[in-house]
């Protein structure tokens, strides 16, 4: 793997002047690659890592979305600086008793129960609409980004600029963190979890705990993914913690293989333009994207990352 | 006395699988417990690792009681054990095998952001006991691509890792060649040594590996120990001979 490094210089170089190269349009799209790609990160701790699938990760996406509308629209709290560790804050008080309960269970009643926790909240947004504003949700108004409000930018410069580098910056965090994380000692713990939990606990690695520690970190990691992912469209609404929004979690993971550090960032970013491109020529793009996942699932389980590298 | 049961007793319902078990093992000893299909070994070995709780009856420790206390608490307290069917980490290397023992001995899982290669002494260990088991050149091989064998010693060589007192190893030439079976015994033997460890139990079908290696054997046969003796005079009890071993494997 000596290409590597290479590799992430050159995607890195391309990320970073691509505002000044493509159209508007296609910047815009970068930002929930980046969100997501965060999101991902974390997903994949759990999946990948510690091997549990869970089906309600838009449970924290959505915590995260809606703690940015309600700081700037209720509290007056406009810095991003302030919205994302308030949205790793609240999505790690739901996850530790969440957490608790589900990594008790593994494989597909794991994935049942993160699933139903995603429902309840789902409906928590839908019908408490005096809190929550129901299925119209709530606003997210334009944080405020580095100590600047960019008052005077369109909502469109403001995305392709001052948000598109600060979503670039926090991506990058997040991956060198979670590159610190699958490299530490904690990272082998896990490791050897997803490997063989009987013969980790003989190793005296206490399962259930490190399982918990992961899907903390997978939840925060969710959070300000999706905090992140609301700016852009400026409004936030209950779809965001449906189960077909834990669904494209998957498939981006999936698409991008889970076997590989960086094969989730390439999921995201290949689902959300494969999406733009599909959604474009033909209405029906499930359609499309469930034929993709089964020739995954059948033909290619390494995915995207898979077909580029042998492991 | 290291290890201590006292009148195990153990039911499964209608069904009781130990009547009434007591073992000790001493300090220095290697402890064989042999019996046929359904004597109660498998029973026998949850009980003495703290998997099961007895129906009845206690297991000590070093003194404490590990009744049910669970494969994490035990591995703490300083027993280790392998498994009858291999257990490995299908898609972790040798090397990152025995780093995890490692890891978890010195209670380093904690550390989220610590740079695992950078830790020296996990490295060093990791290796040291790969050398020991004669797994040094494949040291960054994933297990999974491990001729049986070496899985044999590598499940064996994580629990040594962990430096136990005590070492209860299920069938641990089980799946390996009869050519190689010896060879397997002489590296877990020399490591025990190398390692310090205190006593080792096993349970084992192969007698040669049962007569060649023990200090002392016990036979149990439906759920009682029939003998409980050197392998001597194991050999010269005709009842152990005709129910346990049989004439033929002699």
């Amino acid at each position: 793997m000596r290409t590597t490094p290479l590799v992430l210089g050159v995607v890195s170089a391309a990320i970073l002047v691509l505002p000044l190269m493509v159209p508007p349009y296609y910047v815009t799209l970068m930002l929930p690659f980046m969100a997501y790609g965060v999101v991902l990160l974390g997903f994949n701790l759990l999946f990948g890592y510690t091997g549990l699938v869970s089906f309600g990760h838009a449970l924290f996406i959505s915590i995260g979305a809606y703690t940015g509308a309600v700081l700037t629209t209720k509290l007056g709290v406009r810095h991003m600086e302030l919205i994302l560790p308030a949205a790793a804050l609240a999505a790690a008080l739901a996850a530790a008793p969440v957490g608790a309960l589900c990594v008790r269970y593994v494989k597909i009643y794991f994935g049942m129960l993160t699933l139903a926790f995603g429902m309840v909240f789902y409906t928590f947004l839908l019908k408490f609409y005096r809190l929550t504003g129901g299925d119209e949700g709530m606003r997210m108004l334009r944080p405020s980004l580095f100590g600047r409000e960019w008052a005077g930018f369109s909502k469109t410069a403001y995305l392709v600029g001052p948000y598109y580098y600060f979503s670039l910056a926090v991506l990058l965090l997040a991956t060198l963190v979670m590159w610190r994380i699958v490299g530490s000692p904690f990272g082998l713990c896990l490791k050897t979890i997803r490997d063989n939990p009987l013969k980790a606990e003989s190793l005296g690695v206490s399962v259930p705990r490190y399982r918990w520690y992961a899907f903390m970190i997978s939840a925060v990691y969710a959070a300000v993914g999706g905090a992140l992912l609301a700016p852009p469209t400026g409004n936030v609404d209950p779809t965001l913690a449906y189960w077909t929004h834990s669904g494209n979690v998957v498939f981006m993971v999936l698409l991008g293989g889970f076997a590989s550090f960086f094969g989730p960032l390439l999921g995201a970013f290949a689902f959300i333009f494969l999406q733009d491109t599909v959604m474009s020529v033909f209405p029906y793009w499930r359609l499309i994207f469930g034929a993709i996942l089964a020739f995954i699932v059948i033909v290619a389980p390494g995915g995207l990352m898979g077909l580029f590298a042998r492991r | 006395m290291i290890l201590e049961a006292h009148d195990l007793r153990k039911r499964y319902g209608a069904f009781v699988a130990l009547y009434g078990v007591s073992l000790s093992v001493r300090e220095g000893e290697f402890v064989s417990i042999i019996g046929p299909n359904g004597a109660g070994k498998s029973t026998l070995i949850n009980l003495l690792t703290g998997v099961l709780a007895p129906s009845e009856g206690h297991v000590r420790f070093k003194g404490r009681d590990i009744g049910g206390i669970g494969p994490v608490a035990l591995a703490r307290l300083g027993m280790a054990r392998s498994f009858q069917l291999v257990q490995i980490f299908p898609d972790l290397t040798v090397l990152e095998t025995l780093q995890a023992a490692v890891v978890s001995r010195l209670g380093r899982g904690g550390r989220l952001f610590a740079s695992l290669r950078g830790d020296r002494q996990v490295q060093g260990e990791a290796l040291e006991v790969a050398d020991l088991f004669g797994l040094a050149d494949r040291a960054h091989t994933p297990a999974r691509t491990l001729p049986q064998g070496d899985k044999k010693l590598l499940d064996v060589a994580s629990a040594f890792t962990l430096r136990p007192e005590i070492i209860l190893l299920d069938e641990p030439t089980s799946g390996v060649s009869t050519a190689d079976k010896h060879a397997v015994m002489e590296i877990l033997v020399g490591a025990a040594r190398r390692i310090g460890l205190k006593a080792i139990i096993q349970v084992e079908h192969d007698m040669d590996i049962v007569f060649g290696y023990s200090d002392r054997i016990i036979a149990l046969h439906q759920g009682r120990v029939l003998a409980d003796a050197t392998p001597a005079a194991i050999r010269a009890d005709a009842r152990v001979v005709d129910m346990v071993i049989g004439r033929g494997a002699r």
